[in-house]
């Protein structure tokens, strides 16, 4: 039984699948967050697994892009669940709702 | 010498300038004496080339200034014929004799510089209107002059029936001054230029009959405001609220003359307009019979004259009518001297009697004041029109126009003679009331004759309203002579025989005369007589004209202001303006609600989004 390219793009979709449903079900900032960077990862996957199957540099390119992003991103993320967690002591984002329009 | 006239226009405006900004520091009398220099000077540059037109030695001639707006012959540039060298020497003449007796008459006042300002704007203006080359420069002189006319009538604003004359005045030459701007309009479409001389010369061959006659009625609705004639006259009795020299200077002898002046400007087109000619002559005669039907009644010694004013502008008005246009100028040069020297000689009264107007608390100022008694007594008998006096030649003259047009023109003769007549009347009764009989005087009141920058010009202005009807006679026509330049596309010969000249002179002196004895007989009393009854009233009251305006023109429109104001703006101009507002809040209300401020549901809006997105790839793509 090889791997084919299939096996690659069903885990990716499944772990971006597990990545939303952290995202909508879950109420801590700090697991939201660690849902949004299993999203990431599973499109990099995707990316890599057709880079590959294509023979495109390209995806593999791609992939280290969203990375780099993906680290700012965690860098400033974490950053404002400290603060909020500090004042709050909670990080729960339904109670953050000053935005409110 | 005429490339000094320019000056003539520049000095009162700097005068005026030099008043309004530094007038208080120079303070009273120096900045009266600085503003009658303004005015003086120019008269002084006006003589010369005036006296050149005299010997017939000088043509007129246009001096160009500088350019306004190029290419409608609107420029700034002057037209020095003998019109407006006659009226140069009224303005700048009488204006300097009646900013010599303010000095007297303004003594105290706590704006004293301030309206020595207004008075040279004043004349600066009016030399505007008369210098101008073209209809275009003439309108900013008629408009400036309709603006220091306001500010003079309403000098004593803090006066409301001041103010309120002065708006009245301003709002009615308004009216005439549309009619004056339609006319510009309908010259220019018609010539493509404002310039006179260009006008004037291509107007024969250039327009119809019907156009002229469009051009000089909407023009003669101007001439009606500024010349106060029917239906327009009504601000003039009002405008006497304004300071007793403001009444001689602009109401009696200057701005009041500049609808008859600009008649006489545009002679060319009314002689081609015969209709026009008509409907301005009745006008006239209409207007000169009612102010002096008005003027018998009033007891206020001002308004007297006033309503003369207005009878005497009818008869200049008629002149010019029935295209004897320089009997009609003739007229206004005398009539601004008899006329200036009764509003002065009512000043110097009303200042002697601690500012009692009414006749009827005056009497027996004889002996108190005989300077002002004698020079009134000059000018009395000057537009009653007795032999030798100067109304006596010009009335003449224009009666004997009348006539000789012939036809539907005598019944205005016949007006015209009864005008006469009435004018005598109430002249006299006016002196009677005023100096003679006993005295009728307040408590505390003692009349005392006025200083000698008052007296001064009463006097030089009595020397020539007494000999200034003797510069055209019928056998000596100096005058017509003098003028001959400014109206030679349009020379009239009287069809009267010399010996018919004279009856119709004699029969004129007559009914003046007719007119004093009835005056003496009436008033020279030892009790004034009973003015009652239906007619005493209604003549004093000005024939309810006033509430009539007020009734039918005045509150309809008053009314349509109102509801304007009340419904239109308040309510479906700021009601949409408001709506629209309220709209787009609401919108953004709605909207607001979207933005829960909650993280996971905006989570949500993408990943439902993002979902539907798939869907529909799939669907239209037809799979991958």
């Amino acid at each position: 039984m090889t791997v084919t390219i299939t096996w690659f793009l069903i885990l990716a979709a499944a772990l971006f699948s597990i990545g939303v449903a952290g995202v909508l079900i879950r109420r801590n900032a700090l697991v939201m967050f660690m849902s949004i960077e299993l999203m990431l990862n599973s499109i990099n996957l995707t990316f890599v697994a057709v880079s590959k199957e294509l023979g495109l540099i390209e995806g593999q390119v791609a992939a280290l892009f969203v990375m780099v992003v993906a680290a700012a991103e965690v860098t400033i993320g974490l950053a404002i669940i400290v603060a909020v967690f500090r004042t709050r002591s909670s990080a729960d984002v339904d109670r953050l709702a000053e935005m409110k329009g | 010498m005429t490339e000094f006239l320019w000056l003539i226009i520049a000095l009162p405006l700097v005068g005026a300038l030099i008043n309004l900004l530094f007038g208080k520091r120079i303070g009273e009398p120096i900045s009266g004496w600085l503003a009658l220099a303004f005015v003086a000077v120019p008269f002084g540059i006006a003589v010369g080339p005036m006296l050149g037109f005299m010997g017939g030695s000088a043509h007129p001639e246009t001096m160009y200034l500088f350019s306004w707006i190029p290419g409608v012959g609107a420029d700034i540039a002057i037209l020095w014929d003998p019109l407006s060298a006659l009226m140069t020497m009224i303005v700048t003449g009488i204006g300097a004799l009646i900013h010599l007796y303010s000095i007297g008459y303004m003594h105290g006042d706590e704006r004293y510089p301030r309206f020595f300002a207004f008075l040279n704007l004043f004349i600066a203006s009016m030399m505007i209107l008369v210098l101008s080359a073209n209809y275009a420069m003439m309108f900013i002189g008629w408009e400036l002059v309709g603006l220091s006319s306001y500010l003079l009538i309403s000098f004593w604003f803090t006066k409301p029936s001041a103010a309120a004359a002065g708006k009245k005045a301003f709002i009615v030459n308004r009216i005439g001054d549309l009619g004056f701007l339609v006319a510009l309009m309908l010259i220019f479409a018609s010539f493509g230029t404002f310039d006179f001389a260009t006008v004037f010369a291509a107007a024969p061959a250039l327009i119809t009959v019907g156009t002229a006659t469009a051009i000089t009625l909407l023009l003669f609705v101007g001439a009606a405001g500024k010349s106060a004639q029917i239906p327009l006259y009504v601000w003039l009795p009002d405008a006497m609220e304004g300071p007793t020299p403001v009444s001689a200077l602009i109401h009696a002898a200057t701005m009041v003359t500049a609808g008859v002046f600009m008649i006489a400007r545009s002679a060319v087109l009314f002689e081609m307009a015969p209709v026009s000619g008509a409907i301005v002559a009745v006008v006239g005669t209409a207007t000169a019979l009612l102010a002096a039907l008005i003027a018998v009644a009033q007891t206020d010694i001002k308004k007297v004259l006033a309503y003369s004013t207005i009878s005497q502008l009818g008869y200049m008005v008629l002149a010019v009518g029935v295209g004897a246009y320089t009997a009609g100028v003739f007229h206004l040069a005398t009539h601004a001297f008899f006329k200036a020297l009764l509003f002065l000689g009512a000043g110097s009264v009303i200042h002697a009697m601690a500012n009692e107007q009414e006749m009827t608390k005056m009497g027996g100022l004889r002996k108190k004041m005989p300077i002002t008694f004698i020079t009134m007594g000059v000018a009395w008998l000057a537009i009653s029109g007795v032999f030798p006096f100067a109304g006596f030649w010009s009335k003449d003259e224009i009666l004997a126009a009348t006539l000789d047009k012939g036809g539907a023109f005598v019944i205005l003769w016949v007006v015209a003679i009864f005008v006469a007549l009435l004018t005598a009347f109430y002249m006299t009764r006016l002196f009677v009331l005023t100096f003679l009989g006993k005295p009728r005087w307040d408590e505390g009141v003692h009349p005392h004759e006025s200083p000698a920058t008052m007296t001064v010009p009463l006097v030089i202005l009595a020397i020539f309203s007494a000999s200034i009807g003797g510069i055209n006679t019928p056998w000596r026509l100096a005058f017509e002579h003098f003028l001959h330049p400014s109206f030679e596309a349009i020379h009239h010969e009287l069809g009267l025989s010399g010996a018919q000249i004279v009856g119709l002179a004699l029969f004129a002196l007559l009914v003046a005369i007719a007119g004093i004895a009835w005056g003496w007989k009436q008033y020279h009393t030892e009790d004034l007589p009973a003015e009652d009854g239906a007619f005493w009233r209604r003549s004093l009251a000005a024939y309810g004209v006033d509430d009539l305006y007020g009734k039918y023109i005045v509150a309809p429109g008053k009314s349509v202001s109102d509801w304007a104001s009340d419904t239109l703006d308040a309510k479906v101009l700021d009601g949409s303006a408001h709506g629209i507002g309220t709209g787009v809040r609401g919108f953004g209300d709605l909207l607001a609600r979207a933005q829960t401020g909650q993280v996971r549901a905006y989570a949500g809006g993408v990943a439902v989004g993002g979902l539907l997105l798939i869907i529909v790839f799939l669907a239209v793509g037809g799979g991958f």
